[in-house]
């Protein structure tokens, strides 16, 4: 079944089963690979995209059911103020261990950014709860979800450098 | 260090330490076990040329370095350059990373090493000789392979003197060019620079730096660094954070198809019959492959039919319309209970293997005149699944008699070995190439799903194929963390001094599988990894014996982030905390006291307990201390209990891994071992019913979320000691850290993973 979708502002003829997810249209049909397979029931938010600006799970969305609304995925997401922010902050506090689950964190940060210019920690958790990290990047998150909001540095740790050959 | 074979080409430096100075390295006789030229060059473009087996320099100076490990997200590839960038004198952001091929200077020596079943204190000769003996083995191995937090320690000294011995080159041609002394030049920002104002850029001296003689080569003293032990940011964040990089499941390759797999649900079990009719019918189905025979000798991916389609997803709905019969065999009655069970009846039957003995043992087995109480224990750990976020997969291509593997993978050796069996062909008719990995952990040591796609892809006609499992096909059938049990018993004099202290534990080998699986040796022996962090152990204890019995185990397992020491320093560290209460001491005092002759581990639990001070109203500290992988970590963790719920609120974590070469790295490492400990404290578990894996995914798989990570609060001491591993021991305290608290604050104390109160 042939439908158009409107993708990062451009549209995509693909011609699919309506009940095949999103996430495998983008990353199969499409092509692009920044939105991510990882548990395929929307436990873990790797898949997560925006529809319209609002955070979805990709891997169980079927593609019949987007319609006309604007997908926007992590390739593109830095054309918009909240999501260019998040980027620069992540960049700023070095969030990123293997990076497979930040397409979807970053996706899920910038819809709260833009939702919420000035998140609490309660809002931040529930935000943010969806998206599983397995090399555990949390507070690394958190602080540069802060950092983007209010435009402060955050310093998440007190690290003394290590004084090399008894130097301080 | 006690590396001999190394001194040998440190003339000059058998001596020296790295901290004590300035090393010379001479090149004027190279021996056959150096690890500066390969025997293949690297593959270079763009007119670079190569100074050595590990650098190259471009005409517009950029300078590409060999990359023998993979990125996992521990940083190697920013903290390896950085060692070749510090002595070479280059700015980081000029060098450029390529795959090292597969050659013996590329093997991991340092991890092989660590293997040996010897105690840290020990500087014995047999200890000495042994590990000089597996070094020239290892040398002479050559396996590349990442693991055992083993990069920076392994690539400290070989990747420095290829920087310096480039770097040495660069002044040579600059000298002879100027007619100059070598004396009269230095070096910096990348370029060779003359006392009396003149330069060189690198880019312009490469060709001939390449025909001149490095000369005496010098390691920078550590007092001159100037990136090595400075914060730097990692390289690859940038292409993280816009959806750019490249991991194995993202490679994209003309006309390629993808494969999903249904694979025997019972351990050990076979395919009997498949119909496939109905999936053949299906939308975007290519073939099915029942891949069963080529590697049958991989128990938990050997045994299967994939779908192999246009998408993925074509692939997977068609794969659950095959209808399968599956014989079970012999394990299809096997549980966790049944397991368990096994580990008692062993323990009580067998003597097992000592690890560790010291003192009397007849003051061990409990006989000592003036034991005031006895007091003993048993702890459990149940198996664990890696679950990294990328799910497992491997893409590879057959075609006329060649293989092509892009493939997430932490040993490229053993892949190229296993994808060279599963096709039928030399090892010399693959090529492989590595990408970026979403997540290790251990799971991606193993070549399973490897052997696994060349199965399915030779029989597709050159047609190029993306196996990708699915999250319950990963969870069902991963390489197991091994469920363990152990016992102890401890006697106390009437102070509260420890008069004998036993511990005998029972488990799986992973070693014996692992190399069973990959290098088809026999499985015989003693294995360091049952009965680490527990033989190991720092404490003073005068009489002491650590013996483990292996148990033969069908449940598959693998290498799990931080190994043995993931579940025997919970067993240590909470006995430990039972002798301490047991002795009416505070349990810091309790462990200070048994910690007289070292002196960086008090330094190491001082800082750490000095950090987190008081714990706030309603919560309490726990603490462990715990060496791993050549590192000292030190964790306090604030913990409340509400109703059966145990919070952890924040995790003080004090670290001595000797020189700290990327502490923005080793903090994300300490943030990162410390909830991947705790997910295991918290929640893992695999048990095993009926032969079947009973989890699936997260929801009956969790791990810890956001709104349940403790802040982590990270101390890095001061050392100029060699570096040691980073990506694994902050893992292994924290299970006992929580568990501690747990104690103090509810008198429970929980001897079984993970941690669960009942109200």
């Amino acid at each position: 079944m042939a439908q158009t979708l409107r993708v990062n502002g451009h549209e995509h003829v693909v011609d699919v089963e309506g009940s095949t997810p999103l996430l495998w249209v983008i990353r199969d049909v499409i092509g692009m690979t920044g939105t991510k397979f990882s548990c395929g029931i929307a436990q873990c938010g790797a898949c997560t995209v925006h529809l319209d600006g609002n955070p979805v799970r990709s891997c169980v969305l079927p593609v019949s059911s987007v319609g006309n609304r604007e997908v926007t995925t992590i390739e593109a997401i830095g054309a918009t103020d909240s999501g260019k922010r998040i980027q620069d902050a992540w960049l700023a506090v070095d969030v990123v261990q293997c990076g497979y689950c930040q397409s979807g964190q970053i996706m899920s940060a910038t819809a709260l950014l833009k939702r919420t210019p000035n998140p609490t920690d309660a809002d931040i958790d529930a935000a943010m709860s969806g998206n599983i990290c397995r090399c555990a990047t949390y507070v690394r998150i958190r602080a540069a979800i802060r950092q983007a909001a209010t435009g402060k540095i955050v310093v998440t740790q007190a690290i003394p450098v290590a004084a090399i050959g008894g130097r301080k | 260090m006690s590396n001999l074979s190394r001194r040998r080409f440190l003339f000059g430096a058998v001596s020296a330490g790295a901290a004590a100075g300035a090393l010379v390295v001479g090149w004027g006789v190279l021996p056959a076990r150096q690890r500066l030229h390969a025997s293949n060059p690297l593959p270079l473009t763009d007119g670079a040329v190569a100074l050595n087996g590990w650098v190259a320099v471009a005409p517009d100076g950029s300078v590409t370095i060999a990359m023998p490990r993979c990125e996992m997200g521990q940083g190697v590839h920013t903290a390896l350059p950085m060692l070749v960038a510090e002595e070479m004198d280059v700015p980081l952001a000029s060098v450029r990373l390529v795959q090292a091929p597969l050659d013996a200077i590329f093997g991991n020596i340092a991890m092989l090493q660590d293997g040996l079943p010897f105690h840290p204190d020990d500087d014995g000769a047999l200890q000495a000789g042994t590990r000089w003996i597996v070094g020239k083995v290892a040398r002479e191995l050559g396996i590349v392979i990442t693991g055992g937090s083993s990069s920076v320690k392994d690539a400290w000294l070989p990747m420095r003197e290829a920087g310096a011995a480039a770097r040495a080159m660069l002044v040579t041609a600059a000298a002879s060019q100027w007619r100059a002394q070598v004396a009269d030049c230095r070096t910096g920002n990348g370029y060779v620079l003359h006392a009396d104002g003149r330069k060189l850029a690198y880019g312009a001296l490469a060709a001939a730096a390449a025909t001149s003689q490095p000369g005496a080569v010098r390691l920078k003293s550590p007092q001159d660094f100037t990136l090595i032990g400075r914060a730097q940011p990692r390289r690859d964040t940038p292409s993280k954070v816009d959806g750019s990089a490249v991991f194995g499941i993202d490679v994209r390759l003309p006309g390629m198809a993808y494969a999903a797999v249904r694979m025997a649900p019972v351990i050990g079990g076979v395919v009997a019959s498949v119909d496939s009719s109905a999936a053949l019918q299906m939308p975007g189905v290519l073939r099915v492959v029942d891949f069963s025979g080529a590697i049958a000798h991989l128990a938990g991916a050997g045994a299967g039919v994939a779908v192999v389609a246009r998408s993925w997803w074509q692939a997977k709905q068609a794969a659950l319309a095959l209808v399968i019969t599956w014989r079970d065999g012999a394990h299809a009655g096997l549980s966790s209970e049944a397991v368990f069970a096994g580990f008692a009846a062993s323990l009580d039957r067998e003597a097992g293997y000592a690890y560790h003995q010291a003192g009397d043992m007849d003051i061990v087995e409990g006989k000592g005149s003036n034991v005031a109480r006895t007091i003993g224990a048993e702890y459990r750990a149940p198996y664990l699944a890696h679950v990294a976020m990328e799910p497992i997969n491997c893409t590879a291509q057959v075609n006329d008699g060649k293989v092509h593997l892009w493939a997430p993978t932490q040993a490229p050796g053993f892949a190229v070995k296993a994808a060279a069996q599963a096709a039928g062909v030399s090892p010399e008719a693959v090529t492989l190439e590595v990408t970026l990995l979403g997540g290790g952990f251990g799971r991606r040591l193993d070549v399973d799903m490897v052997a696994q796609a060349v199965a399915i892809a030779r029989m597709m006609d050159g047609v190029p194929v993306q196996t990708i499992w699915s999250r319950e096909d990963d969870t069902g059938h991963d390489v197991y963390r091994p469920a363990a049990l152990a016992r102890f018993s401890a006697t106390l004099d009437g102070v509260g001094h420890v008069l004998g202290f036993d511990c005998k534990s029972a488990s799986g080998s992973v070693s014996h599988q692992f190399f069973k699986r990959n290098l088809g040796l026999p499985a015989a022996g003693p294995d360091k990894t049952t009965a680490e962090g527990a033989f190991d152990m720092p404490y003073e204890l005068p009489n002491q014996r650590i013996r483990h019995v292996i148990v033969d185990s069908a449940v598959p397992l693998g290498y799990w982030r931080s190994v043995g020491h993931s579940h025997n320093a919970f067993f240590k560290e909470s006995f430990i905390d039972e002798l301490a209460h047991a002795a009416g001491r505070d349990e810091v005092a309790f462990r200070r006291a048994l910690l007289a002759r070292h002196p960086r581990h008090l330094a190491v639990l001082d800082a750490a307990v000095a950090r987190a001070g008081i714990a706030p109203e309603g919560r309490a500290h726990g603490v462990a201390l715990h060496q791993s992988f050549g590192t000292i970590v030190a964790q306090v963790a604030q913990v409340s209990v509400e109703g059966s719920e145990i919070r952890v609120h924040r995790v003080v974590c004090a670290i001595d891994c000797g020189l700290a070469v990327n502490p923005n790295i080793i903090a994300q490492q300490a943030e990162s071992g410390v909830v991947f400990g705790l997910s295991a404290a918290l929640f893992g578990a695999v048990t095993i019913k009926d032969g079947k894996v009973e989890q699936s995914n997260f929801h009956d798989y969790p791990v810890v979320r956001l709104n349940q990570a403790p802040v982590v609060d990270t101390i890095i001491m001061a050392s100029a000691a060699h570096p040691e591993g980073m990506g694994e021991p902050a893992v292994p305290p924290v299970a006992p850290a929580v568990a501690n608290a747990v104690f103090k604050l509810t008198g429970k104390r929980l001897r079984s993973l993970p941690l669960t109160l009942s109200i």
